[in-house]
């Protein structure tokens, strides 16, 4: 199988004030084409950053330390910045957490479509209209004519992120990043764009990270799941593994934390502590001071687990399970 | 084609406003005046009369002195106030033009460039900084002082004088549209710094250029006369508003008009395009917008 994106022991790291903090460590992970791979985890467990690790937009106080980000067989990392612009948008595009913002608010649909579309395509003016407007259909818009001269603001926020997802995919990229896509949206549109990026995927060939904290949407988008915990990678599986046997704690944890209206018992178990600031230094596993099984375990105070595939594709990060 | 419906959807809510509505239609009308001056004078701007000198305009019609035709009176030297006022807006209004549009491209570009690269930021602004230290009117004396005194001159001082100011509010728009998620999405895409920043960049700050270039009109018009009062504007005997009070002053006591109507004039065209330009802030500024 090709793999459209391969991230090899990436770590990344943040200065504040003149010292550098590690936000990601070790991150290993690859996209095939036509796969959904969901990095999910809490919020600050360093998912955005991964993804913008990717497009090489990170801030101006983060930096790539170590590791390597192929994509299309391409180490980004190694690359200036006039060619890593050349892989934005062509080959990686993104599409963000608010539609509200997303967009331009002062130029109409259509320009923001078509000015995509000859850059990336070198279509005349007059061709990025008809591919804007075969777009426009594709992401379930209807009459899309009529779209192309509004503005951001006379679109509800579900039209517009299917503005933004036709915007990506009319560059036809080969690996569609969606960092948190249907958060802002409410729960029937955000079942709508699920099954629409699930539609495209097969439609355009392309593999999707997803980002996420909602293990609903996982369920029904990934083939494969990511579970990171403070910058760390605990565990990965297929989301059948991952969902049936979950191994890591934390990744027990995440399962128990959802709701679950079937049971009598309807009740919710959060994951006692708070998430660990990255300024924090916490020796052996990361997650020891709100694991369950660490108090009886005293390798969990010493050193960082290695990653063990516990089942065939399915890795896991944790003394335990050893 | 869609930016003019942006503007005149806004320039609709301003007509909405009164004192905006007068305010731009007597800025209308004194262009209308000033444009085809001599479709409403007959008399030369310039041409003295001795025996004519200092006859009072239609406030004095009974006394014998009364001119007509000369409707606003005659200055010192026997020319008529009207045809002066007339000719003199001409020079305030263009230069005043002139030199907030020069203001407005040199202020863009170095306000965008220090708003958008860092690295450019510390150089440009400091340079801004150095030009603001100079009291406005004193920075203006100082570069005709260098250059010598005509119209040309004059408009390049004010020009450089407007720069900083015009710099530092787009500097501080830019910065904020930066960190917008629209200019990150863009940049995902693949834009290029020069794309985002012409395409992008500038529109959203056209606004905020917009508003303060219409102020700033006003300011121009102000600094001309001033710089004109002073004698290092326009040289005598080219009509000007500030000229025109400087050289009446010696006969103020026995003809006061001639110092009040070019006031007027000067006084009536900043404060409308003061108005004007506040009356836009309030359409347009997205920070005051709901």
């Amino acid at each position: 199988m090709e793999k459209v994106l391969d991230i090899q022991n990436l770590h990344a790291a943040f200065s504040i004030q003149k010292k550098d903090y590690e936000v990601l460590h070790d991150i290993s992970f690859s996209i095939n084409r036509n796969e959904t791979v969901c990095v999910v985890g809490e919020s600050g467990c360093g998912k955005s950053v991964t993804t913008l690790c990717i497009m090489q937009l990170l801030p101006k106080n983060g930096k790539i330390q170590s590791g390597s980000i192929y994509v299309d067989g391409t180490d980004l990392t190694k690359l200036s910045k006039k060619e890593v612009r050349k892989f934005r948008g062509k080959k990686m595009g993104m599409i963000f957490q608010e539609p509200m913002t997303a967009l331009n608010p002062l130029l109409t649909i259509g320009f923001q479509l078509r000015e995509n579309i000859i850059n990336h395509r070198g279509a005349s003016k007059k061709e990025a209209n008809a591919i804007a407007i075969e777009y426009l259909k594709k992401v379930g818009i209807a009459n899309p004519e009529q779209r192309l001269k509004q503005y951001p603001f006379q679109l509800s926020g579900g039209l517009r992120q299917r503005v933004l997802i036709a915007m990506v995919l009319s560059a036809q990229p080969d690996l569609l990043i969606a960092d948190e896509p249907t958060t802002a949206l409410d729960v029937t549109i955000q079942k709508q764009v699920l099954s629409l990026l699930n539609d495209l995927k097969k439609d355009m060939n392309a593999g999707i990270l997803f980002i996420t904290h909602d293990l609903g949407v996982v369920a029904e988008i990934a083939d494969r799941v990511v579970v990171l915990y403070a910058g760390r990678k605990v565990e990965e599986g297929t989301t059948h593994q991952i969902f049936k046997n979950p191994l890591h704690p934390y990744t027990i944890g995440l399962m128990n934390a959802v709701p679950n209206v079937d049971l009598d018992e309807f009740e919710i178990r959060p994951i006692p502590g708070t998430f660990p600031n990255i300024t924090e230094k916490i020796d052996g596993c990361r997650f020891n001071p709100r694991c369950p099984h660490a108090s009886s375990c005293p390798k969990c105070f010493e050193t960082a687990p290695e990653m063990i595939e516990a089942e065939p594709g399915h890795f896991v990060a944790c003394h335990l399970k050893k | 084609m869609k930016r003019e419906n942006q503007l005149l959807v806004a320039f609709r809510k301003l007509l909405k406003n009164k004192l905006a509505t007068i305010c731009f239609i007597l800025i209308i009308i004194e262009l209308i005046l000033v444009i085809f001056a001599p479709l409403f004078t007959q008399y030369d701007p310039t041409a003295m009369d001795t025996t004519l000198r200092l006859r009072p305009g239609f406030w004095a019609m009974d006394s014998e002195l009364y001119l007509p035709g000369h409707w606003l009176g005659t200055d010192e030297l026997g020319r008529d106030v009207w045809s002066r006022i007339l000719y003199g807006g001409r020079i305030s209004l263009s230069v005043g033009f002139i030199s907030t549009t020069l203001g407005i491209i040199f202020g863009t570009l170095f306000g965008m460039l220090a708003g958008y690269y860092k690295k450019l930021d510390n150089i440009i602004m400091r340079i801004m900084d150095i030009l603001f230290t100079f009291p406005g009117i004193l920075l203006a004396l100082l570069i005709v002082a260098m250059l010598g005194v005509n119209v040309v001159n004059a408009t390049i001082a004010i020009s450089i004088w407007s720069i900083p100011s015009f710099a530092r509010m787009i500097r501080g728009r830019v910065l904020q549209i930066k960190e917008e998620e629209y200019i990150t999405a863009i940049r995902s895409l693949g834009a290029s710094d020069f794309w985002i920043l012409t395409r992008h960049v500038l529109r959203n700050a056209l606004p905020t250029i917009i508003v303060i270039a219409t102020m700033r009109m006003a300011s121009s018009i102000l600094s001309i006369a001033t710089l004109s009062y002073l004698g290092l504007g326009v040289p005598q005997p080219t009509p000007e508003w500030g000229g025109m009070i400087s050289t009446a002053k010696t006969v103020m006591y026995q003809a006061s008009y001639l110092v009040v109507i070019p006031g007027i004039a000067v006084v009536l065209t900043v404060i409308c395009f003061n108005i004007l330009g506040d009356k836009l802030r309030d359409i347009l500024d997205p920070s005051l917008r709901d």
